[in-house]
């Protein structure tokens, strides 16, 4: 078996953790590795900008979605722990499923698109990369991570009146 | 010198945070209203040259941001700088506790660089991050409304706004397998080449600006989020944030050889025409005046999407005179319809009434931004609607000018509709000890006023600087 069938099993099982975990912090946790794992397998395919695009854009979405979900949703007791795990993985299920299906069947196909040609020379290292061309959008990065950290002021903090 | 557009409310917002707790409410009013006229008074002078943020070459080279400034990223700093001016006053005036007060100034401000961004970047993952950047401190401004009205909207905000982003990843991701590249130029070469798939990639990509322009068949977010969201944070939306996040990208796809693409043409003209003429539809039905407000933004970023798809260069102007007409009337009118809520605590039209004899302020600047965005001459909104119709008519669109012509006669009808159940016939009973709104919520509606009614007098002499004006 190689590294990289490993790696795309990997990915299936982050995915499908995060699909059926009703906690939300494993949800983020497995979200973030799903990322980290497309990541890895975008790196190993060559793709490095498409994979420090990944990864710039997973620490900005994670948090996003972290907040906004705790936002909309109010705590639950765990009395019906396994019963609602159950329910969850009933539903999705077919997910797996239909990965599989389009995986063989885009196998099969040959691809409709040329993708365009290698750059001649290699690609720079990603570090390199991302300090030396996407400065830019790391800023963007820090100011999303920075409306995070005021969504969490705004959702969590009490106010210090006692009013809310 | 383009940095500074970024780096200095950047610094603002982390000295902000650093001050003492007693002061920091006011230190950020301050500085968020500096910052802001500062922003105005630069998109005011760049044409004149008066300020040359390109001329500073050593150091723009020096840095290895590529940032460029144009007429359009002008006309996003003007809108910024007014429609965030008024969020602050309203703000200011409407907001009940300090903390959440000193949060919006802080969010604005990251907004306010994320709409910078959006107007100086030139490559279209670039543009991503800081359409992000503004899409996610509008996603908190939003939630400081704390109901349930707000994470209503907040959370189809969010829905829509993740779908946004799966269509412009997907895009750039395409474009990038097909072309190696990422800018709008290797998508416009890649699109003129006979076989490319380049056209997926932009149809994907335009999709997520549609999402978040809230053009029709994306606009589910729109009005609850809108009508949810705090009034200050409202106005900041509808004036401004909404525009520089979807539209100005199809504007700048106008501006580039993509614009004169028959398809491109073809999807533009299509998508600006569903949105002014559904955006109207639903106007029509609402009693809820901030609804109102917010369908009718959905029809009128139609009309500037509309006009883009004449694919001519007087489109491009009438579609960007008609974004900061929009911009400032819509700020104006979430003014009005923040006045009237403070005071009234409703914005169910149908139990007010009579409202401009009690606030004549009030009643008169939304007479005047009314009319303005139904097009009714002198008025600014008269002229750049006449010059979409002419830019349609003249690239031989002569169906979508009639459509864009009749679609005004909708926004007359609604507007009329909110005139007469708002401020007009016998105040009632409940309303009559009602006074005007401070003037926190008058002053920068009746200010918005008077440079609508201002560029409308003035159109005919400014058009010509505006044309003759190169880019």
């Amino acid at each position: 078996m190689s590294v990289m069938t490993i790696l795309l099993i990997l990915l299936v099982l982050a995915s499908l953790w995060t699909a059926t975990t009703f906690l939300l912090l494993r949800a983020a946790i497995g979200l973030a590795l799903t990322s980290v794992m497309l990541a890895i397998i975008m790196y190993d395919l060559g793709a490095g900008l498409a994979a420090v695009i990944e990864l710039s854009v997973c620490a900005g979405l994670i948090s996003v979605v972290f907040v906004s979900v705790i936002s909309l949703t109010q705590r639950k007791p765990f009395s019906d722990y396994f019963e609602r795990r159950a329910s969850r993985l009933r539903r999705f299920w077919p997910l797996p499923v239909i990965l599989f299906v389009v995986g063989i069947g885009l196998s099969l196909v040959s691809a409709p698109v040329t993708p365009a040609a290698a750059p001649a020379t290699p690609q720079p290292d990603v570090r390199t990369f991302l300090w030396s061309t996407r400065q830019l959008d790391l800023f963007g990065q820090i100011l999303i991570l920075l409306s995070g950290v005021f969504g969490v002021l705004v959702l969590f903090k009490r106010n210090e009146k006692g009013g809310e | 010198m383009t940095i500074l557009l970024l780096f200095v409310p950047f610094a603002a917002l982390l000295i902000l945070n650093l001050l003492p707790r007693s002061v920091r409410l006011t230190a950020a009013v301050a500085a968020g209203a500096v910052l802001l006229t500062a922003e105005a008074v630069v998109a005011i002078l760049l044409p004149f040259g008066l300020v040359d943020l390109a001329g500073l070459t050593p150091l723009t080279n020096a840095l290895p941001f590529p940032l460029t400034v144009d007429a359009l990223s002008s006309l996003v700093f003007l809108c910024a700088g007014l429609a965030g001016l008024t969020a602050l006053s309203v703000c200011r005036s409407t907001m009940k506790s300090d903390r959440d007060g000193f949060i919006f100034v802080n969010l604005l401000l990251i907004a306010l660089i994320g709409m910078n961004g959006i107007a100086m970047v030139r490559d279209l993952f670039s543009l991503y991050v800081f359409i992000e950047v503004t899409a996610t401190s509008t996603f908190i401004l939003i939630a400081i409304g704390r109901g349930r009205d707000a994470f209503e909207g907040l959370w189809k905000y969010l829905i829509l706004s993740f779908m946004a982003t799966v269509f412009m990843l997907t895009g750039v991701a395409l474009l990038l397998l097909f072309t190696g590249d990422i800018t709008l130029e290797a998508a416009a070469t890649a699109f003129g080449q006979p076989g490319s798939l380049a056209w997926v990639a932009l149809l994907l990509y335009f999709c997520g600006l549609f999402v978040k322009a809230g053009l029709v068949p994306f606009h589910g977010w729109l009005a609850d989020a809108y009508t949810g969201a705090p009034a200050a944070v409202s106005t900041y939306m509808a004036g401004v944030v909404t525009k520089a996040s979807g539209i100005l990208a199809l504007m700048r796809v106008a501006q580039s050889p993509l614009g004169s693409s028959p398809m491109i043409r073809e999807l533009l003209l299509i998508v600006g025409t569903v949105s002014a003429v559904a955006g109207a539809f639903l106007a029509l039905n609402q009693r809820n005046m901030k609804r109102m407000l917010a369908y009718s933004s959905v029809s009128q970023m139609g009309y500037i999407v509309l006009a883009l798809g004449a694919g001519s260069r007087l489109a491009i102007v009438a579609a960007a005179l008609h974004f900061f007409v929009h911009s400032i009337s819509k700020a104006q009118l979430f003014t009005n319809a923040a006045a009237i809520e403070d005071r009234l605590g409703t914005m169910d039209m149908d139990q007010m009434g009579g409202l401009a004899a009690r606030m004549p302020l009030t009643g008169a600047s939304a007479a005047a931004a009314t009319l303005s965005v139904a097009g009714l001459p002198p008025l600014a909104g008269f002229w750049t609607k006449l010059l979409i119709v002419l830019a349609l008519w003249r690239s031989g669109a002569q169906v979508w000018a009639v459509i864009a012509i009749l679609t005004s006669v909708l926004t007359l009808a609604y507007f009329l509709s909110l005139q007469r159940r708002v401020f007009f016939g016998t105040v009632a009973d409940t309303w009559r000890a009602v006074k005007e709104a401070g003037p926190g919520l008058t002053i920068p509606a009746v200010a918005l006023a008077v440079i609508t009614i201002g560029v409308g007098l003035g159109f005919p002499f400014l058009l010509p600087l505006i044309l003759g004006g190169g880019s």
